[in-house]
């Protein structure tokens, strides 16, 4: 199914890279009923620091975006945090996935792979590994390609972005 | 500098002595053994509680009563879960606490060691912050972290869990270099707020301009030290006052401008000018859902001004037409400092005034007298307390019914008299707050004003009273019930009244307070109330107790029904007649 684009908010929280703060972050969405579509965290260029970044669903039933930021704001460990507009920023998301292909249908699916800019990472007797560093609504369309094949294992990252220049 | 080493037990109490704290409060355990063997040696005064629940109580109200953080210390596990409540109270009523609780040692969390609990995980939601300690090295700066941060910005709650091997002399990892002046390490903590000022223009131009203002004062004066700041922005503006539950002594009772308490039994004056309104100056208020009424309905022609120190609530219940985030103190001095040089004329508001003063003639707060040989009004019972005690005496309540009442039935003319649990309403309450308020003030008098229901849940805190010598005075309004939840059974639910019946004749709390070693008294007539009273007042050396009892068919009036918008406020039967 391909989902639709746009529909989306995303967070960028800098937090203390601290134990502990992920779980701050993460139970105050939960014990708001606010389900976390995809989350990605790692070190910034200073290592004191963590970046997450959150992609929430923008129908966010009876609770207010701005109260969400302002109560994270609030937690000690948070440092700083936004919303990117999604029209003002560069997104990307990894998947790696592995699909069933019989060596017959390589080809194509080589093809199509090429077409979005994928490679391939590992060859077995029955199946590929393939990875994707796209957009996430690209890496939708490719999913559900991939599902005519016959998908075995897949791993997304969610997404991450910067603001464009 | 020439290096100290020390453990992490020392280092603890030390760092809290460096933040002065001269009291705290708890009780010693397994996991927190190691810090209990310095406080013996500490100037810090430890009175020693019969239940966590008490120590964080007794915390808040010391904090409340004197305005400096009140702080805690318990074991792990039970001892934590314990203190929990009052954790959660702290939090929802904004009061710095700072709470020390045992751990596990470093290897054993997570192993389901005996007493071990996630207390961080466990109070993660209930705290303005918690630390658990991994290194002995880091107590000094995370004790001054925590006094920090429970007392800036938002005041709040805050936890430090210490795990047994960082604090135990006999254990290597508890050996720290004592650090006297440790450098905070707070990068995401900013309590300051630089202050628009173009809020305070806009807002004083609506002040100005407009009709039917009225101040809605929260909790938040108090918290800003704002009382005397208030006090002349309503005289130079001449603008009526209500004082919420969590601020009732921010402004005084007995000024001409003060309208009382709003809210579901706030009086019919303070809830209807804020309902008919065409300006609410909210003033560290956090339109909580027990002042609004139903919100889609409320002061519906009012513009907004919505002074925080906390930005998430400014626009969480209703959007503000102002909005200006920052210290209400240093906000209201600027809103003085301009309408000074304005020197603007007012507007007309005559009209307003008496509209005001007529809805205070026909809708006093009012009660009937009890018939001869009937229990007590609980009324009657305050009105005397309140105008047989000393005009700056502290009064701690307990939640339901009894609340109410002496909210409404009180003058509080100080700040900082008025000590409650009004965010969560925590049964049991009064009495541990109105011991902390007596630590924080050996010379005032302190009341606590307990129910039935509530004196059950933490009356052996009169033994710590007793055995520390910190005598209070309990009003007991002794109804025989959980009356507060009897009255939703009565209004809401035909009168079926389901296990709200507590006891007429058990306990005997007469016997109970004697055997705690406080005076007990029972007063069933109202001839006796004055003396009884009197006879309290004169008892310094110790606690006491008096077992009034009063009529459990009473109902707090007025009253807005759950779920239902301020215009549907009910009065007393003797009012219903009364044009609105
Ligand atoms: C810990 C706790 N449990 C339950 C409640 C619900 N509750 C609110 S008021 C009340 C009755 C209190 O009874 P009592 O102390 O006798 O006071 P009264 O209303 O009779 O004056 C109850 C059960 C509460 N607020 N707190
Ligand atoms: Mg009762």
């Amino acid at each position: 199914m391909k989902k639709t684009q746009g529909n989306y908010t995303i967070l960028v929280i800098t937090v203390e890279n601290k134990f502990g703060v992920l779980a701050r972050v993460s139970g105050l969405f939960s014990r708001r009923g606010v389900n976390i579509k995809s989350l990605a965290v790692a070190p910034t260029d200073k290592a004191e620091f963590s970046r997450i970044t959150v992609d929430l669903d923008i129908e966010l039933e009876g609770v207010s975006l701005d109260q969400i930021i302002n109560q994270l704001d609030k937690l000690i460990n948070v440092v700083e945090i936004r919303a990117l507009d999604p029209a003002e920023s560069v997104e990307r998301e990894l998947m790696i996935v592995t699909v069933e292909a019989e060596a017959s249908q390589r080809d194509e699916l080589v093809d199509h792979l090429d077409k979005v800019g994928g490679k391939v990472l590992n060859i077995g007797t029955e199946s590929m590994m393939l990875s994707l560093v796209e957009t996430s609504s690209v890496i939708d369309d490719f999913e559900s390609f991939l599902s005519g094949y016959g998908i075995v294992e897949l791993q997304r990252t969610g997404r991450v972005a910067l603001d464009s220049l | 500098m020439t290096s100290e080493n020390i453990d992490g037990g020392k280092a603890l109490i030390r760092s809290l002595e460096k933040e002065g704290v001269e009291v705290m409060f708890g009780l010693p355990g397994g996991a927190i053994l190691p810090v209990y063997d310095p406080i013996i040696d500490s100037t810090i005064r430890h009175i020693l509680v019969r239940h966590e629940q008490g120590a964080g109580h007794m915390a808040q109200g010391y904090a409340q009563a004197t305005g400096k953080p009140g702080v805690a210390m318990v074991t792990s596990g039970p001892a934590a879960t314990n203190i929990v409540t009052p954790l959660c109270d702290a939090y929802l009523d904004s009061i710095p606490l700072v709470v020390i609780t045992g751990q596990v040692p470093l290897a054993a969390i997570g192993t389901d060691a005996f007493q071990e609990c996630d207390t961080t995980g466990i109070t993660m939601g209930v705290t303005k912050h918690n630390f658990l300690v991994k290194d002995a090295q880091d107590i000094p700066r995370i004790v001054k972290e925590a006094f920090h941060i429970a007392t800036t910005g938002r005041p709040g709650p805050v936890l430090i869990d210490l795990p047994k091997d960082i604090v135990d002399p006999n254990s290597p990892r508890s050996e720290l270099d004592w650090v006297d002046d440790p450098e905070m390490d707070l990068p995401g903590y900013k309590p300051e707020k630089d202050i628009d000022f173009s809020g305070i223009e806009k807002a004083v131009e609506l002040i100005q301009t407009s009709e039917r203002p009225v101040f809605y004062i929260g909790g938040g004066i108090l918290k800003a030290r704002a009382a005397e700041a208030l006090r002349e922005l309503v005289e130079i503006t001449g603008i009526h006052v209500v004082t919420t539950l969590m601020a009732r002594g921010a402004f005084p009772d007995s000024h001409e401008l003060c309208l009382g308490m709003p809210g579901m039994h706030g009086n019919y004056t303070a809830v209807t000018s804020m309902q008919k309104s065409d300006l609410l100056v909210a003033l560290g208020a956090r339109f909580d859902d027990r002042v609004t009424g139903k919100v889609d309905g409320f002061a519906p022609d009012a513009k907004i001004i919505h002074v925080d120190i906390d930005p998430a609530e400014i626009g969480k219940v209703r959007k503000p037409d102002v909005a200006i985030n920052g210290d209400c103190r240093l906000v209201i001095e600027a809103m003085v400092d301009l309408l000074r040089q304005q020197d603007a004329t007012q507007t007309d508001r005559s009209e307003w005034k008496s509209t005001i003063s007529g809805w205070q003639e026909r809708f006093p707060l009012t009660y009937e007298d009890s018939e001869p040989g009937s229990r007590l009004k609980p009324q009657y019972v305050l009105e005397q307390l309140r105008d047989l005690t000393p005009e700056d005496t502290i009064v701690a309540s307990g939640v339901g019914q009894h609340q109410m009442w002496t909210s409404q039935y009180w003058s509080f003319d100080h700040p900082y008299t008025w000590i409650n649990s009004g965010g969560l309403g925590t049964m049991g309450f009064s009495i541990p707050a109105a011991i902390g308020a007596k630590v924080g003030n050996p010379d005032r008098m302190v009341w606590a004003v307990d129910g039935d229901g509530c004196f059950q849940m933490t009356a052996q805190e009169l033994v710590t009273s007793t055995v520390e010598n910190i005598p209070i005075k309990v009003a007991l309004l002794n109804n025989s019930y959980l009356g507060m939840v009897r009255q939703w059974q009565d209004m809401f639910y035909e009168e079926r009244f389901s296990e709200v019946f507590l006891s007429d004749d058990v306990p005997n709390y007469k016997a109970w307070a004697e055997s705690m070693g406080c005076v007990g008294i029972r007063v069933d007539s109202p001839e006796e109330v004055p003396e009884a009273i009197a006879k309290a007042n004169e008892i310094e050396d110790r606690s006491v107790v008096i077992d009034f009892r009063t009529a459990p068919e009473e109902r707090v009036y007025p009253m807005v029904p759950a779920g239902k918008d301020n215009s549907s406020i009910v009065v007393p039967p003797s009012q219903e007649s009364q044009e609105r």
